[in-house]
């Protein structure tokens, strides 16, 4: 049973984002190890914290549950914040930052889900988490596995690859209501997405919310406001110079 | 080839509920009564290959066992690293089963003609390649895929030899010519024309269907210092395994097949067979050739 303080200490890990304070941040120093990180990897960590702390019906006892939620990382290269997410909720022991992207090490530049405990999909090459989404919520639905939600992150500079409107078409003309799209918009894509990133799933009949991707609330609203027979998607919008 | 696939995976789908299709419209209309059957488990993507492919890589993460169908350039050539990335790298596994083959649709040109398709899955790891030569061996091949773990590509053909052989794919003789002979491996639909090509030569035929894994046992077992392979793709494609399986003895080794210009011409696929000498008259003359090498030269 969650208790009232356990909710309110969930509520102030997650708002620590806003303080400066952010519950991995440790853990991602461990993976920095001095190296300096783009964009790419703060603004997906707010997302990611959120996902694993208040949403995602996964634990490091469940990996091979098959009613367990999934959590696809499509934008494979901000994986710092993955593993230090990971490691923060016990999926792969802290040990393993250190040697991020070491010879002996599991944890790559990329995940590899077959090295990293928890890990659903290896990624990299964008623009495969969406169509791997779309046929995990399928094979879900098939197997009449309703109660688990897949969700997949992208970013908005990966929307430009093909491949992910043949998955944002497929998936609402099929009715995928247990699949979540997480777009990551941190202004990123060459040429920008005209009338909002939003739309470009709206269009294929998705449910849409677009919210601060650095409010872990209102994320969090978002990403558990799916209703109806649609796929649902979350634009996280942030800072691209965060 | 093509029917007795639509009817072997109807069967399939409707025996066992790990089973599920996923098309990219290619066949659609014919798998519509078992669509009709298994909504959840048939599924057609639309024109969306690289998609077909994500979908198939996700089916299976889930632990259904998913059979992707279309022409062979657009499910293997354009969905490559889909192939490669959402099957492969995820240790996913589907049984890939395409028409269309080298040049069945000579007519539609160089967009429909997929005669690389072999080569290209040789770059992976662990993939099982049937190239069936007779619409009979399709069903047994395709059960034998779907129950495996592993994945597998089976490449149907219009074409076909006039009798269908039986087994998992090692070698066969089907003509012995006796110790010293050369041996000459078939792979699939050229093997008719390969006997036709070795009639009245000291050459012995053996055929296969499982071009991957090859046969190695099997071709140390037959062969002696000259090997002749005809494969109906890409000329060459397993050159390199024959060359390895044969490294520690003497020998002599002709790979024949489709060869890699783009002839910009149409007609009928048996207009492309003689093109590239694979018609009997194409490979005599290459056999002829290759057995008596001073004699060509002169």
């Amino acid at each position: 049973m969650t208790s009232l303080a356990t909710i309110a200490t969930r509520v102030a890990e997650a708002a620590a984002p806003l303080d400066g304070r952010h519950p991995v941040t440790p853990l991602l120093e461990r993976v920095r190890a001095g190296r300096e990180f783009g964009p790419n990897v703060y603004s997906t960590l707010d997302v990611l914290w959120v996902l694993y702390d208040r949403v995602l019906r996964i634990t490091p006892a469940t990996v091979d549950d098959p009613e367990r939620d999934r959590f696809l990382l499509s934008k494979g290269h901000a994986v710092a914040g993955y593993y230090a997410v990971l490691a923060a909720k016990g999926f792969v022991p802290p040990d393993w930052l250190d040697d991020q992207g070491g010879p002996e090490s599991r944890l790559g530049d990329h995940p590899d889900r077959t090295l990293v405990p928890g890990v659903e999909i290896g990624s990299g090459s964008l623009g495969h988490g969406l169509g791997l989404a779309v046929g995990t919520a399928l094979g879900l639905r098939a197997q009449g596995l309703l109660d688990p939600r897949v969700y997949v992150l992208v970013g908005d500079a990966e929307l430009d690859e093909g491949s992910n409107h043949e998955a944002i078409a497929y998936a609402g003309a099929a009715g995928l209501a247990n699949l979540t799209a997480i777009v990551v918009d941190n202004s990123s894509a060459t040429h920008g997405w005209s009338g909002g990133v939003a739309t470009r799933f709206t269009v294929n009949g998705w449910t849409a919310a677009t919210v601060d991707g650095r409010d872990p609330d209102a994320l969090h609203t978002a990403l558990t406001g799916q209703h109806g027979h649609r796929p649902h998607v979350v634009v996280a919008v942030v800072d691209n110079q965060a | 080839m093509r029917e007795s696939f639509i009817d072997t995976t109807t069967d399939l789908l409707a025996e066992d509920p790990r089973t599920a299709l996923v098309l990219a419209d290619i066949s659609a209309a014919s798998f519509a009564p078992a669509a009709a059957r298994h909504p959840d488990r048939v599924l057609n993507v639309g024109i969306r290959e690289q998609l077909m492919l994500g979908v198939a890589g996700g089916l299976a993460l889930t632990g259904l066992r998913p059979i992707v169908h279309s022409y062979a350039p657009f499910l293997v050539e354009r969905a490559y690293e889909q192939i490669k990335l959402d099957l492969d790298h995820q240790a996913a596994s589907a049984v890939l089963v395409s028409v269309g083959a080298s040049f069945d649709r000579a007519a539609a040109g160089r967009t429909h003609l997929s005669p690389a398709d072999v080569a290209l899955l040789d770059t992976l790891s662990g993939w099982t390649v049937h190239v069936p030569g007779h619409p009979a061996e399709v069903p047994g091949l395709l059960r034998a895929t779907v129950a495996a773990e592993t994945s597998a590509y089976l490449r149907l053909s219009a074409l076909s030899n006039d009798h269908p052989y039986a087994g998992a794919g090692d070698l066969v003789v089907v003509r012995d010519a006796g110790p010293g002979a050369a041996l000459l491996v078939a792979v699939g639909p050229v093997l008719d024309a390969a006997l036709a090509a070795a009639t009245g030569l000291p050459v012995t035929v053996a055929y296969t269907h499982r071009p991957r894994p090859f046969d190695v046992a099997g071709l140390r077992a037959l062969a002696g210092t000259e090997v002749i392979l005809v494969e109906p793709y890409l000329a060459g494609t397993s050159a390199r395994l024959l060359s390895a399986a044969l490294a520690d003895r003497p020998h002599r080794l002709l790979t024949l097949g489709v060869g890699r210009e783009e002839l910009r011409r149409y007609g009928a696929a048996e207009d492309h067979l003689r093109w590239h000498g694979l018609d009997p008259a194409g490979l005599r003359q290459a056999v002829a050739r290759f057995l008596t090498p001073a004699t060509a030269a002169v």
